[in-house]
């Protein structure tokens, strides 16, 4: 992505990426490695060892576990092979939550990145007061889920609640936000979105000021308004941050659970029970380890993938 | 006397830029129309008092009586302020311990994390072992593995370890952030090889080298570092809920979200509770507020 779009949608020929492959291999050498010797194994060692044991093992141990009928209380887990992953694909459950968070995902992204521009945008017309509009949409993403779940629960409460008064007040029935099977997934997007919000807002502030300032001034000597301007300079200019707060926010969508867990449960009838939800209930509730981690292996690969197409994708701008 | 007169120019030479940046941003994205900026005003104020609301209901809420909280669904307290819901969780219930806990915790995950990132990505940047590359590569790989997919063989492991419902299980597997390593072994390439060069002629060791030159030179980033792993491990539930059992041991998130309904429906209570948690960071923000917004411009860190 650069200033000039002509440049950007040309891919870069093989030849230029090799020879800038080299150049950062050039760039690496040249900063030197200081130290030779051991010292490098000493500066290591903390971290290798925290992460060997709390972050490789538990993903090698969680593998072979895949391939167990390993119950929380049993002893002696018997390997069976692929069942766990048979089954998992056969389960209806399965399908349901996944379903379900793909859903949560489309509804609570496609806010968070469009709210998240809008207040950078108003935030970023300059008016005084700075710190007091970053304040208000920044805040509340430093809330514990828990604190943000008893505040809005208040607030859905279906007698006391502050929008079911707010109905009665206009003379409209109350509405049952977290337990009425069309509106509790909603329910939750909203608080997620009021909730996390503000990360991506100072994501976009942060790129709309790095924007250059002539791109602007071009615009306005050719007569462009405000709207004109928004749609013709800023919205092209903000691709890149864009591309970065959609994917980041699909991963962290994606992987929902404490909300939902500390809102519904999963309820009603099951019908805002997220995969990770499920994981949760199959191996805590269910105590069946093993097919908890089928479903958790599962789940990984989907990440995964996701993953390597925001990789791909960053590599082919870069 | 000398101080403050030094002092005030500069605030106010501050002030004066910030208010020509202002000035610039408005005409360069608004323009001159004077309709579009009123519509900006309008919205803008909007969002924040609709951003503002939840907050503002959950305070007003916490200053009612019990009685006020649950009665009537009026706004303002029928029969006055109260301060009973904040006495009554400072001194009866586990409140304090959940916060003495998350204090604890959320303060020994950002030293140990800090320490551990930093010298693992001074040794990826700064220095020559075997094996090298793949372990750069293995830890640049992890980045991509979601930590919630872990709980069940990580509580499993916290059982064989007799790490369950101690201080240990809750911080230990927390400090392992591979993304912090790799943010800050891009800091450490880009300083100038020179500068280190000259503290190792100059007949420092490596860790003379990386305390005396590197450290300091990096203040700013250990910085951001430190704050959003301080966020990230004060609000962390998922994890500590996993692994405590015992209401002693609850750091706040936890402590709120599993004891309250032995409460029963306080919800004078429950906000007092939930606003005393969230104080903390909100300090923090203030404080760090520059950081923290410079954090995550530069390195897009933290997210849920």
């Amino acid at each position: 992505m650069s200033a000039t779009t002509s440049t950007a949608a040309v891919p870069p020929s093989a030849d230029v990426r090799k020879s800038r492959r080299r150049a950062e291999r050039e760039a690496e050498r040249r900063a030197q490695r200081l130290h030779s010797g051991l010292s490098g194994y000493w500066f290591l060692a903390p971290f290798a060892i925290v992460f060997l044991l709390f972050l490789i093992w538990p993903i090698v141990y969680g593998l072979w576990m895949s391939f167990t009928d390993r119950t929380l209380i049993g002893t002696n887990p018997g390997l069976v092979g692929l069942e766990n992953y048979i089954e998992a694909f056969g389960d209806a459950q399965v399908w349901q939550t996944l379903w379900q968070t793909v859903f949560f995902t489309v509804i609570s992204t496609i806010p968070l990145v469009i709210v998240a521009l809008v207040m950078a945008l108003l935030v970023f017309t300059g008016l005084p007061g700075q710190w007091l509009w970053r304040f208000a949409f920044f805040a509340s993403f430093l809330l514990p889920v828990a604190v943000v779940t008893q505040v809005w629960g208040w607030m859905f409460q279906p007698d006391l609640g502050l929008f079911n008064t707010w109905l009665g007040n206009l003379g409209l029935d109350p509405v049952g936000w977290l337990t009425d099977e069309r509106f509790a997934m909603w329910s939750i997007a909203l608080v997620t979105v009021w909730w996390t919000v503000g990360f991506n807002f100072l994501l976009y502030l942060a790129a709309l000021q790095a924007i250059p300032e002539h791109l602007y001034e071009a615009a306005a000597i050719d007569g462009a308004g405000a709207w004109r301007r928004l749609f013709s300079v800023t919205i092209p200019q903000l691709g890149r941050t864009t591309w970065l707060v959609l994917i980041l926010q699909v991963l962290a969508s994606l992987k929902v659970f404490d909300q939902i867990y500390l809102l519904t449960g999963g309820g009603p009838a099951g019908t805002t029970r997220s995969t990770l939800l499920y994981i949760y209930d199959t191996g805590f509730v269910n105590y069946r380890l093993g097919y908890a981690s089928a479903i958790s292996y599962i789940f990984f690969a989907l990440i995964i993938v996701l993953s390597l197409i925001q990789l791909f994708n960053r590599r082919k701008e870069a | 006397m000398a101080t403050a007169s030094l002092v005030l120019p500069e605030v106010a030479t501050r002030r004066a830029i910030r208010g020509a940046d202002n000035r610039r941003a408005t005409r360069l994205l608004l323009g001159s129309s004077a309709s579009a900026r009123t519509l900006a005003v309008i919205a803008l104020v909007l969002m924040t008092l609709v951003w503002l609301l939840p907050f503002a209901w959950a305070i007003i809420t916490s200053f009612k009586t019990e009685q006020d909280a649950a009665s009537a669904a009026t706004v303002w307290p029928a029969s006055g302020w109260s301060l009973q819901a904040y006495t009554n969780v400072l001194t009866k219930g586990d409140l304090p311990i959940w916060m003495l806990n998350s204090v604890i915790t959320a303060v020994l995950v950002t030293l140990i994390t800090v320490v551990v990132s930093a010298m693992a990505g001074y040794a990826f940047s700064r220095t020559m072992f075997r094996g090298r590359a793949f372990a750069l590569a293995l830890t640049v790989a992890s980045i991509m593995v979601p930590g919630q997919i872990l709980i069940v063989p990580l509580f499993q492991q916290m059982l064989a370890f007799q790490m369950v419902d101690t201080y240990a299980g809750i911080i230990l597997p927390q400090v392992v952030a591979p993304v912090m390593v790799f943010i800050l072994k891009k800091f450490f390439d880009g300083i100038p090889s020179e500068l280190l060069d000259a503290a190792r002629v100059d007949g420092a060791g490596p860790w003379r080298t990386f305390f005396t030159i590197a450290v300091p030179l990096s203040k700013s980033i250990l910085v951001a570092v430190a704050i959003f792993t301080f966020i990230g491990a004060w609000n962390n539930f998922l994890w500590p809920f996993i692994v405590t059992t015992d209401s002693a041991l609850m750091t706040i998130p936890v402590g709120i979200a599993t004891v309250t309904e032995t409460y029963g429906l306080q919800y004078a209570r429950t906000m007092a509770s939930a606003m005393l948690a969230a104080l903390p960071l909100l300090v923090v923000f203030m404080l760090f507020q520059r950081q923290i917004v410079r954090g995550v411009a530069t390195t897009g860190l933290g997210g849920q």
